[in-house]
């Protein structure tokens, strides 16, 4: 590659802003809308022209977090005035609250089924990648073809055996067994990083660990793990990533005790037609990979650029 | 400190024969040099010798005890890597401690140790700095921190100078050296620069395709190269070669040269009708005017107080080493002598120094003077 050493000119920097505000628009205006709709009421929601000015509202919060009764005027009466400001919102529409919705539970098993298959995956890969790139494996350049030919085909062209398999082995609706299933899926992903990553470790560090009296795993946890951070955080989000938006395999082998977020989100609608909850549940969604993100982006980029400069 | 016996050592990778049976003694206290070109398979000895190869036969007796097959950290080695392998997520204090570390050593006697040797190597001012950000020369004086805090029985440096400007290779050879006689450990320096192992090493081994070609002290290896081989790795310019085929009694004193008589050490055994080679050092030629054997200079490189000439003779072309004061011209055809008691003869289809007797040649040579 090479590198201009001139300044661009006033036209090169007016089209390289425009094109990063169009993409930003693109990316963020889906993102933003969701947000907003968030906030909106129901009508709001649905209205035709779409609202772009409206009176924010947290109507669609305390309909995501709550089920709700509908009462007779008379009931209502006897109920005296609304307690609570959830309450008086709830009123406007004559109902009230009889108590918690399901989804707290579901964001904690997608919360749960996420990181536990997320450092399954890294756990497991790490292993496999160390042992890859360090040991002479018999047939490891087939093992390894294998192992990247398991990505080849979409996950969901296998969902039929899998899902009678889940039966059989009564892994249906799990913790375990949809852990297991994304550990499956993303551990390819995993093992090929970090190989990739712990090939750019000099063995020498290693060497010279064995030297100075530790043992192979010693040499591998003190000396290996910590100059591997880097590409342990970027597979961690990758695999995060997956495992958190996986929707196909969540509505086909999950209903009840282990449901993950995604396939609940939109049966939130029922029959109310209740958008702003739906979007206030995908809101709500977003911020765990969001922040789990930011909290290793340091890591993501050096990741990303990694071995591209040295050697 | 260690005596290091090395009897049969052998390593195979696959189908290639990465060292053959080699045999060599490193004497304790010694300064011990693996010299050959790359891929002789000094490297690869060195790390048997560590345990971080296999061999795939012989023994390594360290005081004795055969170690060839115990692991690397029971051994009590330090090694000294070519790119030093700092632990780059710990900082100078912690890389020289690593190794006391698992040998769970007090934090007290650790601190003290660490000190002790940073102050040897001058490098306190530095102790708690990140190995990050250091020169070449301090990475190199903490890796050396490293493999001396822990007093091992003996230390493998695997071309420690290698990594460094060629200006202040010179300053830490010596640094190091002045550093082995102080602690008087025994220490095995894998090099490919024959100066560096003419100028550091007690003793030498120099190595190719595998195969211990000689081993000796660099005034052996110098003077009497064990092979053609050794005779053209060491010194610079190397030994000149002038072939020639000859029937030799045992005993013989003279050989002919395109018919020219040249006095040689006596010879032990005789040869008949083979091709041989003449091995004489450039600065053990003499450029004269009267003599019987000659060459046409074609070119010459002045050096400062000496210039090399080169020469083209009937057995081939030759460098000698002369005085830059004598006037040598392009063209000229001088005369050539050569210091008889320091000629190598080798026998051109093995490879091999035939054995001679320099003392009585050396001899002869004073009779001449004194007469």
């Amino acid at each position: 590659m090479s590198f201009s050493v001139t300044e661009p000119t006033r036209i090169e920097k007016w089209v390289a802003g425009v094109l990063v505000v169009v993409y930003a628009v693109v990316t963020l205006l889906p993102l933003i809308w969701i947000i907003g709709t968030g906030f909106k009421s129901p009508s709001d929601a649905i209205a035709y022209p779409p609202k772009v000015v409206f009176d924010p509202t947290l109507e669609g919060y305390v309909n995501l977090f709550t089920s709700r009764a509908r009462l007779t005027p008379d009931a209502l009466e006897e109920l005296g005035p609304p307690e609570t400001w959830y309450d008086r919102i709830t009123r406007q529409y004559d109902m009230v609250i009889t108590g918690p919705s399901l989804y707290g539970e579901r964001f904690l098993n997608s919360v749960f089924i996420g990181f536990g298959s997320t450092f399954l995956s890294v756990f497991l890969g790490t292993l496999a990648a160390y042992a890859f790139s360090r040991f002479k494996v018999p047939l490891k350049d087939d093992l390894m073809f294998f192992i990247l030919s398991t990505r080849m085909m979409p996950p969901i062209a296998v969902a039929i055996p899998i899902f009678l398999m889940f039966r059989q082995l009564g892994l249906s609706d799990t913790h375990l067994g949809m852990i297991l299933l994304y550990t499956a899926v993303n551990l390819s992903l995993s093992v090929w990083l970090l190989k990739g990553f712990i090939d750019e470790i000099p063995v020498e560090y290693e060497e010279a660990a064995l030297i100075d009296g530790y043992t192979r795993f010693q040499a591998f946890y003190k000396v290996v793990l910590p100059q591997a951070t880097t590409g342990i955080a970027s597979t961690a989000i990758f695999c995060l990533i997956f495992a958190w938006n996986e929707y196909a395999f969540a509505v086909l082998l999950t209903s009840g005790t282990a449901q993950t977020a995604p396939p609940f989100i939109p049966t939130i609608i029922g029959v109310g037609k209740d958008w702003p909850a739906v979007a206030a549940g995908a809101t709500l969604f977003l911020l765990p990979v969001m922040v789990f993100t930011i909290l290793l982006r340091k890591h993501l980029l050096r990741g990303i650029t990694f071995g591209a400069v040295r050697k | 400190m260690a005596e290091i016996v090395i009897r049969n050592l052998r390593k195979e990778f696959g189908s290639f024969t990465a060292v053959q049976e080699s045999n060599f003694t490193v004497a304790d206290g010694e300064f011990f040099m693996l010299l050959g070109p790359s891929g002789c398979g000094k490297t690869t000895t060195l790390r048997m010798i560590a345990g971080l190869e296999l061999p795939t036969s012989g023994q390594i007796l360290l005081d004795g005890e055969d170690v060839a097959r115990k692991r690397a950290s029971a051994r009590d080695i330090a090694f000294v890597f070519q790119m030093f392998a700092l632990y780059p997520h710990m900082n100078v204090r912690k890389n020289i401690a690593y190794p006391l570390l698992s040998q769970g050593m007090g934090r007290k006697e650790t601190r003290r140790k660490v000190e002790e040797v940073a102050g040897i190597l001058g490098i306190t001012p530095i102790l708690d700095r990140p190995v990050g950000g250091l020169s070449s020369g301090d990475r190199q004086r903490v890796a050396l921190g490293r493999a001396i805090v822990r007093e091992p029985k003996a230390f493998l440096m695997d071309e420690p100078l290698g990594a460094l400007d060629a200006e202040f290779r010179e300053h830490m050879a010596e640094e190091l050296r002045a550093l082995h006689d102080r602690m008087g450990a025994t220490t095995v320096y894998v090099t490919h620069d024959q100066l560096e192992a003419m100028q550091m090493g007690d003793k030498i081994v120099v190595m190719n395709h595998g195969v211990v070609e000689q081993w000796g002290t660099p005034q052996e290896i110098y003077d009497r190269p064990a092979s053609l081989f050794v005779a053209n790795f060491i010194g610079s310019p190397p030994m000149n070669f002038l072939r020639f085929e000859a029937t030799l009694e045992p005993g013989a004193t003279r050989a002919h040269l395109s018919g020219v008589d040249i006095p040689i050490p006596r010879l032990e055994t005789g040869v008949s009708g083979r091709q041989l080679v003449l091995g004489v050092r450039p600065e053990h030629v003499h450029l004269g005017t009267d003599g019987p054997y000659r060459g046409e200079v074609i070119a010459t490189e002045y050096l400062g107080t000496t210039q090399i000439v080169t020469l083209t003779t009937a057995n081939g072309t030759i460098r000698v080493r002369a005085p830059s004061g004598q006037p040598v011209r392009v063209g000229e055809t001088p005369s050539l002598t050569f210091n008889t008691a320091t000629l190598s003869l080798f026998d051109a289809g093995s490879g091999q120094a035939m054995k001679v007797d320099r003392a009585a040649a050396r001899a002869a040579m004073r009779e001449q003077a004194h007469g």
